[in-house]
């Protein structure tokens, strides 16, 4: 069966879930085969195994920290002669995109990104999209070359299909070339111990209706409440109430939650285009004729001040 | 020597207008109305400020688009950029992100450029891989996604905040570089910006000019195919109640029966 190249996204060894659901998506193409970079890749393999990995490519070299994704693409390029894969699959967060689309240029292939589902075709594999934020479904296939995929998190519900996970070294060497951008510091963001924005299965979002930072503790509470991750409109990461890494929308984070929670948020396109691929949408808004209540499978009409805390209250006595 | 600065910038269809696909399922680029893409003037601002800074510099921006594309030009133009290039072909007609790239990078060494500024991802097609792909066929660092930068002894310097760190970066010119929305808002044209604007120099190219065949471009050339394009069914209206004291407790409701709760 041909061979579906998986890249890893993890941290230190640690996988994270989008890979997984990358693994599952790739067995409907073929044999998954993961490409593991930087450290902790026979803690990774286990997990990878479990989750249908026949193989894990692994490599390790200062340069894949010390520069800014070029290393990464002449790694996964000798992976990609190694195997002469029928696809490659990445996650789609910032990464991930700019590695396939250097590979894309460097093996002359089509690339695909954003795929929020991937089935097996007569011609190869048919990825779905959501564009014009989400207003359209399209279907399309690359034509020339090996496919180059990025899929987004929550495109697939990750599957256990335990497999060899045989890890296999990868010889690589970084061009010179991929040596052009230092990156001279790196300060690693603090954990929320809340989950990812991206990976999570629910999100509650605050806009300018939370009317400052010291009100934002509303919204935490809330998501805490339901096990969420903390999500925020433009405006409100303009106005400098919560960072721009939780803002929702066409330049932020896309999410496709199971439940996505609008709080003070009117609803502006650049906004849908982040939320509106969410399983089950609900918003709290004061003005009856935001653009939020046409998305919306449960609307309240009122003031967040009060909804917010009765909901989260009522919440936490339910769960006793 | 002077800085030459390049600013690839994009025509868009308006995002707030009611976007579709032609019938050949390319983006229909007739009927809403297009402008510069948004997140593309984040990049003239960067590019202008950089001028600012400089001794002596000169920012030119590059479209490839269709003959309306020069709205987008003369909006940067009159931000105040020095001058233009307009690639336009009737072959490029439903290229895709490969052949984009193609066509800039030829049109990139055609022009000369020390530093080439882009935006973080057009507004319609929004894959943001473009500046990558430049890199790549130019064969300079990639200095992507930044909030922050500093062009100075022929070095370029920026901040990325990506998801898991925030990363200060460092590369020597030429280079690639492209800005996100964090980097700063962008001026608006004054009436004197608009007016200088008309007599600025714009230079169309075709696709013979750049030694690009035109199978390689276009929608025959494309490396990859929409097959279909449905538009999402409207979500069914949900329910909608006012909240009169109780509003919250009804919304539990709702996520209970939903098994949220
Ligand atoms: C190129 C570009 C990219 C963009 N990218 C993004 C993006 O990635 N993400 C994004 O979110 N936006 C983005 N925007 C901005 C977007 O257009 C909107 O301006 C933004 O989403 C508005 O945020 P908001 O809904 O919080 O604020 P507003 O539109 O001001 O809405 C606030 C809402 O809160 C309600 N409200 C106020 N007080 C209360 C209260 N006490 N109780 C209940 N409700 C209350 C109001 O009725 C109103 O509906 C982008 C714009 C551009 C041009
Ligand atoms: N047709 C085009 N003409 C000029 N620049 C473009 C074009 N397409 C993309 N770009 C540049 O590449 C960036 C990323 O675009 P994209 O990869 O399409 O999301 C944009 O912000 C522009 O700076």
């Amino acid at each position: 069966m041909a061979e579906v190249l998986v890249y890893v996204d993890h941290v230190d060894g640690a996988v994270r879930k989008p890979t997984l659901e990358l693994l599952t998506l790739a067995r409907r193409i073929g044999e998954p085969v993961a490409v593991h970079l930087g450290a902790g890749a026979d803690a990774a393999a286990q997990t990878l195994a479990e989750h249908g990995a026949v193989k894990v490519l692994a490599a390790d070299a200062p340069e894949f920290a010390d520069y800014l994704v070029a290393p990464k693409v002449d790694a996964l390029q000798a992976a990609y002669e190694a195997v002469s894969p029928a696809a490659v699959l990445l996650p789609s967060n910032a990464e991930g995109k700019e590695i396939a689309a250097r590979l894309a240029v460097r093996v002359g292939s089509g690339l695909i990104t954003d795929a929020v589902d991937l089935e097996a075709g007569d011609e190869g594999p048919v990825a779905t999209q959501s564009v014009f934020a989400a207003s359209y479904t399209t279907k399309s296939r690359v034509i020339k070359g090996t496919p180059v995929i990025t899929v987004k998190p929550n495109s697939a519900a990750p599957e256990a299909a335990p497999a060899a996970g045989t890890v296999e070294q990868l010889a690589v060497t970084v061009g010179e070339t991929s040596k052009g951008t230092k990156v001279v510091s790196r300060t690693p963001r603090e954990s929320t111990g809340r989950p990812e924005l991206t990976e999570a299965a629910i999100v509650v979002s605050g806009g300018r209706g939370v009317n400052g930072a010291e009100n934002f503790p509303l919204i935490e509470a809330l998501a805490d409440s339901l096990g969420g991750a903390v999500g925020a409109s433009r405006a409100a990461v303009d106005a400098g109430w919560y960072p721009h890494s939780s803002q929702v929308g066409q330049t932020g984070k896309s999410v496709s939650p199971q439940l996505y929670i609008a709080a003070g948020i009117s609803g502006a396109i650049q906004h849908r285009a982040g939320m509106q691929t969410s399983k089950t949408i609900v918003a709290i808004n004061k003005d009856e004729e935001a653009p939020i209540f046409e998305l919306v499978d449960y609307g309240v009409v009122g003031d967040l001040f009060e909804v917010v805390p009765q909901l989260t209250e009522e919440i936490k006595s339910r769960k006793g | 020597m002077s800085l030459r600065i390049v600013v690839t910038v994009k025509y868009v269809p308006d995002a707030t207008g009611d976007r579709h696909f032609a019938e050949d399922l390319t983006v229909d680029r007739d009927d809403v109305d297009g402008l510069l893409s948004e997140l593309d003037e984040y990049a003239v601002e960067q590019a202008l400020q950089i001028k600012e800074e400089a001794d002596d510099a000169e920012v030119t921006v590059l479209t490839v688009g269709p003959e309306d594309a020069t709205d987008a030009l003369r909006k940067a133009l009159s931000m105040g950029a020095d001058k233009a290039v307009h690639v336009e072909d009737d072959d490029l007609h439903g290229t895709d992100a490969l052949g984009t790239s193609l066509v800039l990078a030829k049109a990139l060494e055609h022009i000369g450029y020390d530093l080439v500024v882009s935006g973080m991802a057009s507004t319609d097609g929004g894959m943001g891989v473009v500046p990558a792909m430049l890199a790549e066929r130019l064969g300079v660092p990639q200095v992507t996604l930044l909030s922050e930068l500093k062009v100075e002894d022929g070095k370029v310097t920026g901040r990325r905040d990506g998801d898991a760190a925030s990363e200060q970066l460092e590369a020597a010119l030429p280079a690639v570089v492209s800005v996100t929305d964090q980097s700063g808002e962008a001026r608006y044209p004054s009436f004197k910006g608009i007016m200088a604007a008309k007599k600025k120099p714009v230079e169309t190219l075709d696709l013979s000019d750049l030694g690009i065949e035109a199978d390689e471009v276009g929608l025959d050339g494309a490396w990859t195919k929409v097959e279909e394009a449905a538009e999402r069914p409207a979500r069914t209206a949900g329910t909608i109640v006012k909240d009169e004291g109780n509003g919250g407790k009804q919304l539990a409701e709702f996520l209970a029966g939903q098994k949220f709760i």
